[in-house]
C-alpha cells in the first residue's frame, strides 16, 4: 500500500552498518551477533518484506534478551495500533523460544530500521512479513541455549529440548531455567539460519491457539488500558514541558499572508507564538505550515490560538482554492462517460456490448472520508545538544526519524523516535507531519519539550483524506442473464500526488487494490481508469482504494443479479467461475500487494469458499418478514479472502437496524485469532460507517466538518446485534495473508445490497445518509 | 486557586476556573488516564465520574467540579462495580486500541451503578456518547452484560 513512498525512500537504504545488539544494564544478552551480510544480499529480492526499505532482521540479539532471573523481553518493533501486533508477535517468539507468557514482557522498539528491520507498520503485512524472521530469532537462541545445556551438562545437545521456560535434559530428567542459561547462551555463536530446527505445529502452546490459559491476560497491554495507564502519543509528561497547538492554513497550499497574536499573547499561560515553515505542494510528510501558539498547557494554547488574528494567503493554493466537492463529483461523473487510459483488456467490448441482449450501466460515488482516529495526533519533541528525542504515535517511526533529522539539521542517528501506543492509525499516523510539526518547535524552545496537540477540528479539517471515486460500470448479459462484456472506469485522485506531480491517474498499488485483477470469467472486460486531479492532501486510509472498488464492484453485481433475474449468491459464484488459481501477472496485476506472485496467486477457490461460507452461516435464502433482507459482498484484498452478509431492517421512517452480520474470513494460517475475530468485528463497524453517514465535503477549499457533530462515524446502535466471525482455511499450506484491512471493503457494498434487498432502494452514491426516507 | 477532590485527594490548583476538568487532570495534575477526543462532548473519551455520575470532563469547567468527588479511570478499581467492569473489558478482550475504552468503563461503571442489570436497548441508550474507531461495539456490551451478571452470582 505504501510502494509509491517506499520508491522514494529506497535511495536511504544503504546506511545499514554495523550495530551493537540490545544495550541492556543489569541484564545478560546473547552478545553474538548474526552476520549481516545474508539478509543484505537478499534485501535485492523484490518480494514480501525482501522488498521493503531495511527489509528484515532474524537475528535473537536484536530482539530477545533473557535476564538472571529467567524474565524474558521481546522486542516489538511493529507500531500497535489496535491490531494486537505487540501480542501477536509476541505469541510467535515466545512459542518458539518456548517461554512462558506469564514471564514474557515487551519492549517497545525505536525507530531504528538498520537495527530491526522495516517498521512500516500498513499494508496489513506486519505478521506476513515478521511470522518466519521473528521464529526465525526465537529458534537461534532456543537451539543457543539447548547448547549452553548441553554444555553444562556435558551431553550432546541432541538430548536436551527446550521445555516451558526450561531446558530439559530427556534422558536424565534434568532442567535448567532459562534465566540460568542466559550468561551462557549469550557467549556462543548465532546458529546458521538453514541449519534451525522450527517447531512444528503441534508443539505451539499459543499459536493458533484460542483460549489459552495463562495467570496474566494475553492481552499484553489489557491491563494498562483498562486502568489508565497505557502510554499514548500526549501522555507523556516530562519536567518543564510546553504545550503547542497550531492554526494551519485552510486551503491545501494556502499561506500565512499576516498574523495579529497581540490577543493571544494576554492569554494567561501563553508563552510565545511562533510561525511554522509549511511545505509547498506536494507536501508529502512536511507540515502544512501555520502559526503556533505555546503555553504553559493545553488549554492556554487552545485559547491562545482562538485569539489570533489571521490572513491567509490563497494565491499559493491554485486550483484548490476553488475545490467543491459536489461540482467535482459531477465533473468526474461526466469523465467517467469517456474513455480513459485501459489497465485490462480482454475480448471486444464494444462487440460485446453491442451483441448484449440486455445492457446496463450504474456510476457510483464514494466522498472523501477522514481517518477519525479516536487519538488525534500529538507528538512530543525535545532538542538539546545536538540530538533531539521524539514520543509520539507513529506507524512509520523510520519515516518520522528521517523527517525529524532533515526539519531539524540533524543527522538521523541523532534523532531518537520513541514510539508510544497508537489511539487508532488506519494509516493516518503513516504520515509523521505532525511530529515534524513538534519537532520544529523544540528547535525554538532548545532544551525545553514541546507538545503538539491537534484537536479535534484540525484533525477532521488536515487529514490526508481518503480519496474522492467515481466509478461506473457498464454489462452486457446474453437472453439467460449470462456476463458477456464488463466495462468498468474508476476515476479518483492518486495518493501519488502527495509525493510529486500529480499523476492525475492511480498508480499501480491504487490499481492494484481491487480493481485491475477483477476476478470474474467474463469474455470481454475492458478496465479504464481515465484523468482524476487531487486538490487536498490524499492518503491511504484503512483498506485504501479497495473501498470504492468493492463497493461499485459488489453492488453492480447485485444488480446484474437483479436484470437476470438470478439469485445474487449463484450469480456471484458464476462471474467467479470455476475453482482455480490465476496468476496476478496474466491479468496485468504486476504489484500483488508486494508478493510473490507464483506464492500468492489469485484463488478463485477462496473467493469462493468465502461466499459459500457467509451465506451458509447467514440462511441465505430463508424467508423474510417484509422490509427486511439478506445482502451479500465478497472482496480480495492484502492476499486475504473476505465475505459478508448482513441482515437488515429498514422501518417506514427510514430507519435501518443491522440484525447481523456474518464475516467469512481466509487469511490461510491464523497466528492469534482471538484477535483476527477482534479486527473483523472492528472491520464491519468501519464499513457501516463509510457506508452509512462519514462524509467530508469541501467548498471553495475549505473542509466543512469539524467534529463529531459534522463528521459523523458509528455509534453503538448502528453495530450489528450480532457478528458472527467465520474463520476457515487456516491450513499451514495456504500463504498467509493480511488481517487489519482486508475486512473493510465488502462490508459497505453487503450493508448496500442487504438494503436493496429490504427495500428495493438501490444506493449509488454514499453515504446512504437520509437516502432511506422516503 | 481551585480546590479539587480527585480520587479521594484534596488538590491545590492554579488554574482559570473555567478551564475544562480534561486539561486540568492531565496537563495539570497529570493524571493521563482521561482522554482527550473532542473537546465538545461529542466523543466521550474524557468521560469522569462527579459525584458517581458519568460527566464529560472536557466541557466541565474546573469550577463546576469543586466540592464534589471526581473520579477518573485510575481509581475505578477501587470501586466494586468499576473493578467488575476493568474485569469483564479484560475477559472479553473488549480493547483494541485502547484510546477510548477509560471512557467507555467510566460510562459502563455509572451505567451500573443506576441499573444494575440492563438491557439491549438500556445499554444502547446510554452507551450512544461514547465513541469508539476501533468498532468494539459488541464486545462492549457483551462485557457490560458480564459485568452485570457478575454482581448477580455475587449478591
Amino acid at each position: 500500500m505504501s510502494t509509491y513512498r517506499d520508491t522514494l525512500l529506497l535511495a536511504n537504504v544503504s546506511r545499514r552498518h554495523f550495530l551493537k545488539g540490545l544495550a541492556a544494564s543489569g541484564a545478560l544478552v546473547l552478545a553474538a551477533r548474526w552476520d549481516l551480510s545474508l539478509a543484505q544480499d537478499e534485501e535485492e529480492a523484490s518480494y514480501g518484506a525482501d522488498g521493503m526499505p531495511h527489509g528484515w532482521v532474524d537475528d535473537p540479539n536484536v530482539f530477545i534478551r533473557i535476564d538472571e532471573d529467567g524474565t524474558v523481553t521481546v522486542v516489538n518493533h511493529r507500531a500497535e495500533m489496535g491490531q494486537g501486533i505487540r501480542t501477536s508477535l509476541v505469541m510467535v517468539v515466545a512459542d518458539e523460544l518456548g517461554a512462558d507468557w506469564d514471564r514474557v514482557r515487551v519492549e517497545q522498539a525505536i525507530g531504528h530500521e538498520e537495527r530491526y528491520g522495516n517498521q512500516d507498520t500498513d499494508g496489513s503485512r506486519s505478521m506476513r512479513h515478521w511470522f518466519d524472521p521473528m521464529r526465525r530469532a526465537a529458534a537461534a537462541a532456543r537451539t543457543m541455549l539447548e547448547q549452553a545445556a548441553a554444555e553444562q551438562w556435558e551431553v550432546p545437545v541432541e538430548e536436551c529440548r527446550a521445555g516451558v521456560h526450561v531446558v530439559i535434559h530427556a534422558p536424565s530428567g534434568r532442567e535448567l531455567g532459562l534465566g540460568a542459561l542466559a550468561a551462557a547462551a549469550s557467549q556462543l555463536p548465532v546458529p546458521e539460519r538453514d541449519t534451525l530446527r522450527l517447531k512444528s505445529r503441534d508443539e505451539w502452546r499459543y499459536i493458533g491457539r484460542e483460549n489459552v490459559k495463562t495467570d496474566r491476560p494475553l492481552a499484553i497491554d489489557g491491563e494498562d488500558i483498562v486502568t489508565g495507564r497505557a502510554v499514548y502519543g500526549a501522555d507523556v509528561m516530562l519536567d518543564d514541558m510546553l504545550y503547542a497547538v497550531i492554526a494551519r492554513p485552510p486551503v491545501y497550499g494556502a499561506t500565512l499572508a499576516s498574523v495579529d497574536d497581540s490577543a493571544a499573547l494576554e492569554v494567561p499561560g501563553v508563552v510565545r507564538v511562533v510561525e511554522i515553515d509549511g511545505a509547498v505542494q506536494p507536501a508529502g510528510f512536511a507540515p502544512l505550515g501555520g502559526v503556533a501558539v505555546v503555553a504553559e498547557n493545553t488549554w492556554a494554547a487552545i485559547q491562545g490560538r482562538d485569539a489570533l488574528e489571521i490572513e491567509w494567503d490563497t494565491e499559493s493554493a491554485g486550483d484548490n482554492a476553488g475545490y467543491d466537492s459536489t461540482a467535482y463529483r459531477e465533473a468526474l461523473e461526466e469523465a467517467a462517460r469517456s474513455p480513459g487510459r485501459v489497465i485490462r483488456e480482454q475480448g471486444d467490448i464494444e462487440a460485446a456490448l453491442a451483441d448484449a441482449e440486455t445492457r446496463l450501466e450504474a456510476t457510483y460515488y464514494m466522498p472523501h472520508l477522514a481517518h477519525a482516529t479516536m487519538e488525534p495526533p500529538a507528538a512530543l519533541a525535545r532538542l538539546a545538544d545536538g540530538k533531539a528525542e521524539i514520543w509520539a504515535p507513529v506507524q512509520s517511526p523510520q519515516a518520522a526519524r528521517d523527517g525529524v533529522a532533515g526539519r531539524l539539521g540533524l543527522e538521523p542517528e541523532d534523532v531518537t523516535v520513541n514510539v508510544t501506543l497508537l489511539g487508532g492509525g488506519f494509516g493516518r499516523k503513516s504520515k509523521p507531519d505532525f511530529v515534524l510539526e513538534a519537532a520544529s518547535l523544540a528547535g525554538e524552545f532548545e532544551g525545553r519539550p514541546v507538545r503538539v496537540q491537534w484537536t479535534r477540528e484540525d484533525d477532521i479539517q488536515h487529514d490526508y483524506f481518503h480519496a474522492v471515486s467515481v466509478d461506473r460500470l457498464e454489462a452486457g448479459l446474453d437472453g439467460d442473464g449470462k456476463a458477456l462484456a464488463w466495462r468498468h472506469r474508476t476515476l479518483s485522485p492518486s495518493i501519488g500526488s502527495l509525493f510529486g506531480p500529480d499523476p492525475k491517474h492511480k498508480v499501480d498499488f491504487e490499481l492494484g487494490m481491487g480493481f485491475t485483477a477483477t476476478p470474474f470469467d467474463i469474455p470481454a472486460m475492458s478496465l479504464e481508469n481515465p484523468e482524476a486531479a487531487a486538490h487536498v492532501r490524499i492518503g491511504w486510509y484503512r483498506a485504501v482504494y479497495n473501498l470504492p472498488h468493492a463497493f461499485a464492484i459488489q453492488s453492480f453485481v447485485a444488480e446484474m443479479a437483479e436484470a437476470a433475474g438470478r439469485d445474487h449468491r449463484d450469480y456471484l459464484l458464476e462471474l467467479l467461475g470455476p475453482a482455480r488459481q490465476i496468476d496476478p501477472r496474466e491479468i496485468n496485476e504486476g504489484w500483488n500487494y508486494g508478493e510473490d506472485p507464483e506464492r500468492y496467486p489469485v484463488d478463485i477457490g477462496r473467493l469462493r469458499a468465502v461466499v459459500e461460507k457467509a451465506t451458509e452461516e447467514a440462511g441465505w435464502g430463508r424467508d423474510l418478514p417484509e422490509g427486511r433482507g439478506l445482502g451479500l459482498a465478497v472482496h480480495h484484498s492484502f492476499v486475504s479472502y473476505t465475505a459478508v452478509v448482513f441482515d437488515v431492517e429498514v422501518d417506514g421512517d427510514g430507519g435501518l437496524t443491522i440484525h447481523s452480520a456474518d464475516i467469512a474470513f481466509d487469511c490461510g494460517p491464523q497466528v492469534n485469532p482471538e484477535r483476527i475475530r477482534a479486527q473483523m468485528e472492528g472491520a464491519c463497524v468501519m464499513g457501516i460507517g463509510n457506508a452509512l453517514h462519514s462524509e467530508i465535503t469541501v467548498s471553495e477549499g475549505r473542509i466543512e466538518q469539524d467534529n463529531f457533530h459534522q463528521y459523523l462515524i458509528p455509534r453503538m446502535p448502528q453495530a450489528p446485534r450480532v457478528t458472527r466471525v467465520h474463520l476457515i482455511n487456516d491450513s499451514s499450506e495456504a500463504p498467509m495473508g493480511g488481517v487489519g484491512e482486508p475486512g473493510v471493503p465488502p462490508v459497505t457494498p453487503a450493508l448496500c445490497n442487504a438494503i436493496f434487498a429490504a427495500t428495493g432502494k438501490r444506493i449509488r452514491r454514499l453515504p446512504i445518509g437520509d437516502q432511506l426516507v422516503s | 486557586m481551585v480546590t479539587l477532590t480527585i480520587n479521594g485527594e484534596d488538590h491545590e490548583l492554579d488554574v482559570p476556573e473555567q478551564m475544562p476538568l480534561l486539561w486540568a487532570l492531565r496537563d495539570v495534575v497529570g493524571l493521563t488516564g482521561t482522554k482527550f477526543g473532542c473537546g465538545m462532548a461529542q466523543c466521550g473519551a474524557c468521560t469522569v465520574h462527579l459525584d458517581g455520575e458519568a460527566v464529560r470532563s472536557c466541557v466541565t469547567p474546573v469550577a463546576q467540579a469543586q466540592g464534589r468527588a471526581i473520579t477518573t479511570l485510575e481509581a475505578i478499581g477501587d470501586d466494586e462495580v468499576g473493578s467488575r467492569v476493568q474485569q469483564a473489558w479484560l475477559d472479553l478482550g473488549v480493547a483494541q486500541c485502547g484510546y477510548c475504552q477509560g471512557g467507555q468503563i467510566m460510562s459502563a461503571t455509572a451505567l451500573l451503578k443506576q441499573t444494575p442489570d440492563p438491557d439491549d436497548e438500556r445499554i444502547l441508550d446510554a452507551m450512544a456518547g461514547n465513541l469508539c474507531r476501533c468498532g468494539t461495539y459488541n464486545r462492549i456490551r457483551q462485557a457490560i452484560h458480564r459485568a452485570a451478571a457478575h454482581g448477580e452470582e455475587q449478591a
